[in-house]
């Protein structure tokens, strides 16, 4: 928790309201995000219960299952939102576009746009992940075969609830994290995970306080939990009597109506919610998007795609668990995304660059003095390489040498030349290499102009280099050695 | 009856001591600088009635669904005299799976002594064979009291060393399971743990026969086969060990306690609400998940950055209030000498947020 963020939720305390700490949305929203609020059957192991899902406020389906403890439901249940859900996706991938590659000598294709499916909070994220590894080894021949859209199903949980684990990526979001990521509230982060709590802060009712309206939230009988957890009074009271009365119905008639009873009740569970995924979603909307969502939602779209290559070729499920190496990819994956998310942000904002202003790794000053048109000669031919001298109140925790960017200008390192503290403020010479074409007179606007406000940051947006990792047959043996023939199931 | 005693049923009033078991044993761990909470159960107190008394009652509601799967996956391990809970157990231990053991269940009857005589003698007797042993009756001191525990647990006796086995009905799915539960879990063993080395220190047996690697036995996967994993609960047993021993001095707690406090569950809940203010408590938000008086605490800490978490409340320097926070941050008076640091941040962070805001940066 940075002091910038803690800051403003001790304001959105006192005001009782929450506060932004984000000035621009830093995530993509979908035209159509496919909405999911999903309940599971408590002590079971992520056994369904009942799904509300759809593209629109409008289109909601509720899928349930009126036994979830039974196998065949489960599966059923499991076939029905793998409709829903692949014919959404297929919707994704009617039109390509273009990319191009190897320095322009190249295109490839990608699907023009990609899914994005949207859950109430982390938890959400986690049935997702645990219902695709229950379904995607799934067969539809053999001993228990289910329907062949059920492994299907499996295998894009695991995609979306995997993406979902990157950061940066907007493929599967949960909607308490995209709330908190712009919007800080005056109640603590576990409470921050119960969705209409976090509503209640962020857009309190007419009348109320964030404060009142989240201690109203709380109240299961007046705002039912946004799930997959049920809350333990309706299952005793509501919905364990109901399952019973299914199950005990003897005639045709007497199940028809005891299921639509349940359908009723499910839904009269899961409705609040709904609504306040969509105003989540309004509230998102509300917000300018920042100038690296597209790029970041570009990688989604390109493992969209991929994901979508593999399972035409007939390509096999995630397996359950990474082998040393593919782990050691993904970790490394993992890492530079958050490396670059993180600049990412701060260059798209400056509120976030502000955290890091106080870390004392970025800095705002004046430009006092410009050299646009400096050239080193010293070396083997003339280089352009202007100076400026930037004035700053800000403290300065950079040494000479350093090498450091600017939002405003990412192409250009301003390698850093003196330092020079005095009275209150900081005067810093920068030499400027890059950004500024390939000729010995840098084009207008290039070069910081005297007046200028630059923020000058260590943070760099820059290529990250991949790591390279042994084949998986030459694992080395501190990890295992080559692994055995891998187990198929 | 000693004053101690005497005053601890005052403060209770006039109902019996409420019974602990390893569930709030476990739970007393979580804040363990909170005085109110080390009075409140030292003494006994019906949390969840005074609770509800005072206007604020906790939600720590258990779905029937819960129980019955968790009563259903007990009952299967535990089938045909524990033949296979006891392979599953030695073959997580690395231990040969002896051709057979003895089973004995100690619940039953609801006789107390007896039951905790027959306890006594079954688990420190002679013997170093195989031996599972259900509801074992087991005590602690708490709080300067003698608790009983009935847990429905497993000890079993493999290899000469005795080994706490909790099943439990959360799933174990590729070998990981949801951590919170097994962090829960893993307290709760260390309770047994605790109070089974108890048993056999008193009968001047090693204590150290009890392992402190407890056997948790779940349900693998989505299916109910279950499988058996080793978990270290040593740190468990060291934190247990200093708050038990910490409500041991309860008498050092009670000296700073109003001597006419009491949190008597049938008093009028105004006065009540006066009374408990008065004891010192130390609200954090994860109390909300372990103590019955969570939502009284957090609404009296209200203004204090201390419902905002704990890494909130140390990002802002350990500044306990808020209104100081931003009058720090609008640098409206000169900190205390301590405070100036914090004081230095905050304003530095107050000026850049506001930059940031209004549009006024690079």
């Amino acid at each position: 928790m940075s002091t910038l963020r803690a800051l403003a939720k001790a304001q959105a305390l006192a005001a009782g309201r929450a506060q932004p700490v984000a000035t621009v949305r830093h995530l993509h929203l979908a035209q159509r995000p496919l909405v999911l609020v999903p309940l599971t059957l408590a002590g079971e192991a992520n056994a369904p219960l009942a799904v509300l899902v759809g593209a629109a406020p409008k289109r909601a389906r509720l899928l349930i299952v009126p036994q979830p403890r039974n196998r065949d439901q489960r599966f059923a249940f499991a076939a029905e939102l793998a409709g829903i859900l692949l014919d959404h996706l297929d919707g994704f991938r009617a039109v390509t576009e273009a990319v191009p590659v190897d320095r322009g000598r190249d295109v490839r294709h990608r699907y023009a746009d990609a899914p994005q499916l949207l859950v109430p909070n982390p938890a959400g994220v986690t049935f997702l992940r645990l219902f695709g590894r229950s379904t995607r080894f799934r067969r539809p021949d053999g001993e228990y075969p289910v329907h062949p859209s059920v492994p299907l199903l499996g295998r894009w949980l695991t995609f979306f609830a995997e993406r979902a684990e990157q950061p940066g990526s907007s493929a599967l979001l949960a909607m308490t994290d995209a709330l908190t990521l712009h919007w800080a509230t005056g109640q603590s982060a576990v409470e921050d995970l119960h969705l209409p709590a976090l509503l209640g802060w962020i857009d309190p009712p007419p009348g109320l306080t964030g404060a009142r309206a989240a201690a109203r939230a709380e109240d299961p009988s007046v705002c039912p939990p946004a799930g997959p957890a049920t809350d333990p009074g309706f299952d005793n009271d509501v919905l364990a009597p109901a399952m019973a009365r299914y199950a005990e119905a003897t005639d045709e008639a007497a199940r028809v109506e005891a299921y639509a009873e349940l359908e009723g009740l499910l839904r009269d569970q899961l409705a609040p919610t709904w609504e306040l995924m969509w105003r989540g979603v309004g509230l998102l909307r509300s917000l300018p998007a920042g100038a690296r969502v597209a790029v970041r939602w570009d990688g989604d779209k390109d493992a969209f795609t991929g994901y979508a290559e593999h399972v035409d070729a007939g390509g096999g499920p995630q397996p359950r668990r990474d082998g040393a190496v593919a782990a050691a990819q993904r970790l490394h994956r993992l890492e530079r995304a958050a490396a670059s998310y993180a600049v990412q942000r701060a260059y798209d904002d400056p509120l976030v660059m502000a955290e890091h202003r106080l870390a004392g790794e970025a800095f705002v000053g004046m430009v006092t003095l410009a050299d646009p048109k400096r050239v080193d000669d010293s070396g083997k031919r003339p280089v352009l390489r202007p100076r400026v001298q930037v004035v700053t109140t800000e403290p300065v925790a950079v040494p000479v040498g350093a090498t450091l960017w600017s939002p405003a200008r990412p192409g250009q390192k301003a390698r850093v030349v003196f330092v020079t503290p005095g009275d209150g403020k900081t005067e810093v010479v920068v030499e400027l290499s890059g950004g500024m074409g390939r000729g010995l007179t840098a084009p207008p606007g290039t070069v910081p102009e005297v007046g200028e406000r630059v923020c000058l940051t260590t943070l760099s947006d820059g290529y990250l280099p991949v790591a390279t990792f042994p084949a998986v047959d030459e694992t080395p043996w501190t990890h295992g050695g080559p692994p055995a023939e891998v187990d198929p199931a | 009856m000693t004053s101690n005693e005497a005053r601890l049923a005052a403060i209770r009033g006039g109902g019996p001591a409420r019974r602990h078991n390893a569930r709030t044993i476990a739970a007393l761990t979580g804040n363990p600088g909170c005085t109110r909470r080390a009075v409140l159960d030292g003494a006994g107190v019906d949390k969840p009635a005074l609770a509800e008394r005072i206007g604020f009652p906790a939600r720590f509601g258990q779905s029937r669904f819960a129980i019955t799967r968790g009563n259903a996956f007990e009952a299967q391990v535990k089938a045909d005299g524990g033949t296979e809970l006891l392979r599953l157990v030695a073959e997580r231990l690395g231990v040969p799976v002896p051709d057979s053991a003895t089973w004995t269940d100690l619940g039953g009857a609801d006789d107390l002594p007896d039951r905790r005589d027959r306890s006594r003698a079954a688990l420190t007797a002679d013997g170093s064979g195989a031996a599972l042993f259900d509801h074992p009756l087991l005590a602690l001191d708490v709080g300067g009291r003698r608790v009983h525990l009935e847990p429905d647990l497993v000890a079993a006796r493999l290899a000469g060393r005795f080994h706490v086995v909790e099943i439990k009905s959360f799933p174990v799915i590729d070998g990981q399971a949801d951590p919170a539960k097994v962090s829960a879990a893993a307290i709760q063993s260390a309770v047994y743990v605790l109070a089974l080395r108890d048993l056999l220190a008193a009968a001047g047996r090693d204590a150290e026969l009890v392992s402190h690697e407890v056997v948790l036995v779940c349900p693998r996967d989505f299916a109910n086969q279950p499988v058996a994993s080793l978990v270290d609960v040593r740190k468990q047993l060291l934190v247990l060990r200093r708050q038990l021993d910490r409500m041991a001095r309860l008498d050092t707690l009670l000296a700073t306690v109003p001597a006419d406090f009491t949190a008597d569950p049938t008093a009028d809940p105004a006065a009540l609400r006066a009374a408990l203010s008065r004891v010192e408590a130390r609200y954090a938000p994860e109390c909300l998940a372990a103590c019955e008086l969570a939502y009284f605490c957090r609404h009296e800490a209200g203004g204090h950055t201390a419902v905002l978490g704990r890494p909130v409340r140390e990002a802002l320097g350990g500044v306990a209030s808020v209104a100081e926070v931003l009058a720090l941050a609008a640098g409206e008076h000169a900190p205390d000498p301590e405070r100036e640091e914090a004081a230095a941040l905050l304003r530095a962070a107050a000026r850049l947020r506001a930059d940031a805001l209004t549009g006024d940066a690079a």
